[in-house]
């Protein structure tokens, strides 16, 4: 496991940068076969749509494969702590709820089976390094360009990021 | 002047062309007055690269401190100190206007002269900065990991607060006194008395070595003059302040003429380790007063006014060894004291001459008793007792002088426009320097400490005739800077300022950088009114007070949609930013607010004041850019007529 990096370095998204960002997002969706519903922009570019699609299609036929790009490169899940699970409750709710909810689609898409939906290293590094995901890994950048609205950088600790992760898994075991 | 400028614009015009037609050749052709590729090379920061050096700069008139980089000569921010700022809504929401409180009530702007930097072994620490109100006079102190005003104290008994707030070697206080003697306690009293009834006062402010709080430690009642700047000594002279004075005449009208009779006015030196003493021995006397102490607090997000009702005077006749005079020709502005804390350098505006007491002498001649007189129990030292020696007429109107740290001393010549170099002990000019036009205070990183950084000299240009298009009467004062590593000045840059500037302090970027607070942490926000997660967003009604605890994240806010406000109604919008990344601020702003918007740090709680006056439905939104979908972040509140049966409600797409 890599060493605790609180503040992993990342590109600061604003500005041109995000617009630059979506147009390739929205490019990319295009292309694509992650049924998007929001791809309705085409691109005329159809070398660099090809080649995303390539990468995507590639690195999509398991998400439970990816590990996402950041800091996690490995998690060791054992049985699920109900006293972390309850800390990464409360860090939920103060850093997420304001666009993720777990039943429905708000800002950002709704959570519940998230863990039956993607790796465990993909989720942390996902909640730890959002700007640099949606940059880098087609489903970070699937999913922004159907969301369109990147997903906020609010700083968690790796800690706190492992603790959000066993909040999903007892939800999504209890459910 | 003129024809010199002239010459001087002809000349650095015919280099930056030959320079352009001809690159290749050497910029000889200057005449030695501008090396201009070279000069631009040196001020050059490529993008993505920092400035050496921070600047801060008094905004004068403006009230507010501007912040520059050097040697790029950049404006980064404009910090809000005594004045109203609309567009961080400083002195607008209801959080920041208590720093604004005093015992005249609410002074939402001041006169902003000296900032000085805390330090600690007679070094800039990176710590704070504090800054002067000079007309109400007030002392703030900037935190220099925000850079935010973090507090404002008032200084009672004062009138007109200039010499100030220069800083003891390790930030022990910071001093103010007062440019206009007037009675103490201030009353009513008849302007012919001035002579019998008016006092000046130096003020001792400490500052915690922690949490920087000032409080008002003691006053020092001395004669009636003009208190103009002063300087805390160091090394040997650590233990002392010096104060200039003009007005030893005790005039108070047509001063100019009333106040320039006497050869020599006074440096005033004042032992604060002997005052410490004297307190300790309890022979401070408690004085009624009324003054503010306000403070901002990064937890709670708000500041809180809080009056002060009395004040520790000392009476120098009561307390011997407490203050001299330094007899000191003439009307002295400046009072600049060398890194080694031997020299004391008396600026005589009105003289040609700069005059250099020596520390050493000045304790032989205390010792001695050397004196020429005593006034109201100040013994006056004699002039040829504590002078080292004389700049002999070096310019016209020397002001100020600040250290380079390898035993050379530069001055400011108001009249003649120039920076002076000479060496501090042999007292011998040894370059000089035009400036465009007059200038005032000159800068060096950490010139007036123990150990400056050197490098670049600023020169804080009065009037700019010439340098800037005439876009209006009023031109940007312009700042200067020179290369000061070598033999001789050499001329770089200039850049516009804000205001009038004063005086500016600088320090390596590098001790502002590690000390930088990125985001509020919001498990630390303790505002009482803060919605720290989505779901704690609401509306309450309290009589005709209506709080909305709200929210904002890329890209919403919450709630976005309110009503049930009615016309009449005071409505606060407590707005608590939940983005814990850095450089994520929102902004809020309502149509026909009355006041300002809200700027609101990530993870910080700011509340906006509106009294919607008719009904109607009024659109809000985000004012800082924060995303793709910022356009999107917006809302409306309804607002209906007094008495009406609308029921308060909200919501945040369905809920």
């Amino acid at each position: 496991m890599k060493t605790l990096n609180n503040t992993p370095k990342v590109l600061k998204i604003s500005g041109n940068l995000v617009l630059s960002l979506l147009f390739s997002a929205l490019m990319f969706g295009c292309g694509s076969n992650a049924g998007n519903e929001n791809a309705s922009t085409a691109s005329d570019n159809t070398e660099q749509t090809q080649e995303n699609t390539e990468e995507l299609t590639e690195e999509l036929t398991d998400p439970m494969d990816n590990k996402g790009v950041g800091p996690v490169d490995h998690v060791d899940l054992g049985p699920i702590d109900v006293t972390m699970a309850a800390e990464g409750k409360v860090i939920f709710e103060e850093n997420c709820t304001a666009c993720h909810q777990l039943e429905d689609r708000y800002v950002g898409p709704a959570l519940k089976e998230i863990t039956a939906r993607r790796s465990p290293e993909w989720i942390m590094n996902m909640i730890m390094n959002p700007n640099e995901m949606v940059q880098k890994d087609p489903v970070a950048k699937a999913l922004l360009a159907e969301y369109l609205s990147p997903m906020a950088n609010q700083n968690i600790s790796r800690e706190d990021a492992r603790r959000i992760l066993e909040y999903f898994r007892s939800v999504d075991e209890v459910k | 002047m003129i024809h010199f400028i002239k010459k001087y614009t002809a000349l650095i015009l015919s280099a930056a062309f030959t320079f352009a037609c001809t690159p290749q050749r050497s910029n000889n052709e200057a005449g030695g007055v501008m090396n201009v590729s070279n000069a631009a090379s040196k001020v050059y920061v490529a993008p993505g690269n920092h400035d050496e050096f921070y600047a801060f700069m008094s905004g004068g008139f403006s009230g507010q401190i501007s912040v520059y980089g050097l040697p790029s000569g950049r404006l980064f921010r404009v910090i809000p100190v005594f004045s109203q700022d609309p567009e961080k809504g400083y002195g607008y929401n209801e959080e920041t206007k208590p720093m604004l409180q005093t015992s005249y009530g609410f002074v939402p702007w001041d006169d902003a002269h000296h900032p000085e930097l805390s330090q600690t072994d007679g070094v800039p620490d990176g710590r704070w900065i504090f800054i002067n109100g000079n007309n109400t006079p007030r002392i703030a102190r900037v935190d220099l990991s925000t850079f935010e005003t973090a507090e404002i104290i008032e200084i009672p008994n004062s009138g007109g607060n200039h010499s100030s707030p220069f800083i003891t070697a390790n930030s022990e206080y910071v001093v103010a006194g007062t440019r206009f003697s007037v009675p103490i306690p201030n009353e009513d009293v008849a302007l012919d008395q001035y002579k019998e009834k008016y006092k000046g006062s130096l003020s001792f402010i400490s500052v915690d070595q922690e949490s920087g709080d000032m409080d008002m430690a003691f006053q020092v009642l001395v004669p009636g003059y003009d208190y103009d700047l002063a300087h805390a000594g160091k090394g040997q002279s650590h233990g002392w302040v010096f104060f200039t004075t003009y007005n030893t005449e005790q005039s108070n009208t047509l001063k100019e003429i009333g106040a320039s009779q006497n050869d020599k006015d006074f440096i005033a030196a004042v032992n604060w380790k002997k005052a410490e003493e004297y307190l300790a021995q309890g022979k401070a006397k408690e004085m009624p007063a009324s003054y503010y102490n306000n403070e901002y607090s990064d937890e709670t997000h708000s500041a809180t006014a809080t009056q002060k009702k009395s004040v520790k005077v000392l009476i120098p006749e009561e307390c011997p060894g407490l203050v001299y005079f330094l007899p000191t020709p003439k009307s002295p502005h400046g009072v600049d004291v060398d890194p080694t804390g031997e020299y004391i350098v008396g600026n005589g505006k009105l003289s040609a001459d700069m005059s250099v007491h020596s520390f050493s002498k000045m304790m032989q001649a205390i010792e001695n008793e050397d004196f020429e007189t005593t006034i109201d129990g100040i013994p006056v030292l004699k002039y040829e007792s504590v002078l080292d020696g004389i700049v002999k007429q070096a310019g016209l109107g020397p002001l100020h002088t600040e250290f380079d740290g390898k035993g050379n001393a530069y001055t400011s010549f108001f009249i003649s426009s120039e920076v002076v170099k000479w060496k501090v002990d042999s007292k011998e000019v040894v370059d000089r320097a035009p400036t465009y036009y007059s200038i005032g205070h000159l800068m060096i990183p950490g010139g007036d400490s123990q150990q400056p950084f050197g490098k670049y000299l600023v020169a804080l240009n009065k009037i700019t005739k010439d340098r800037y298009l005439p876009t209006g009467p009023e031109l940007a004062h312009s700042a200067q800077l020179y290369d000061i590593s070598g033999d001789k000045m050499e001329l770089l840059l200039d850049f516009p300022t804000i205001g009038e500037p004063h005086y500016a302090q600088a320090l390596p970027a590098e001790l502002v950088k590690p000390r930088s607070v990125k985001t509020f942490k919001l498990s630390e926000n303790h505002h009482p009114h803060a919605a720290k997660k989505e779901n704690e967003a609401r509306v309450e009604r309290n009589g005709n007070e209506v709080h909305v605890y709200m929210t904002s994240i890329r890209s919403h806010f919450a709630p976005d949609n309110i009503e049930g406000i009615e016309v009449g109604d005071k409505v606060y919008f407590h707005l608590t930013n939940l983005e814990q990344d850095w450089d994520v601020p929102h902004g809020l702003s309502i149509m026909g607010a009355n006041n300002a918007e809200l700027l609101v740090m990530p993870g910080q709680t700011e509340t906006l004041l509106w009294e919607p006056q008719k009904a109607g439905v009024y659109p809000f939104y985000c004012t800082d850019f924060c995303s793709a979908l910022h356009q999107e972040m917006q809302g409306y509140a309804r607002v209906s007529s007094k008495g009406s049966s609308v029921a308060l409600s909200w919501k945040t797409g369905n809920k």
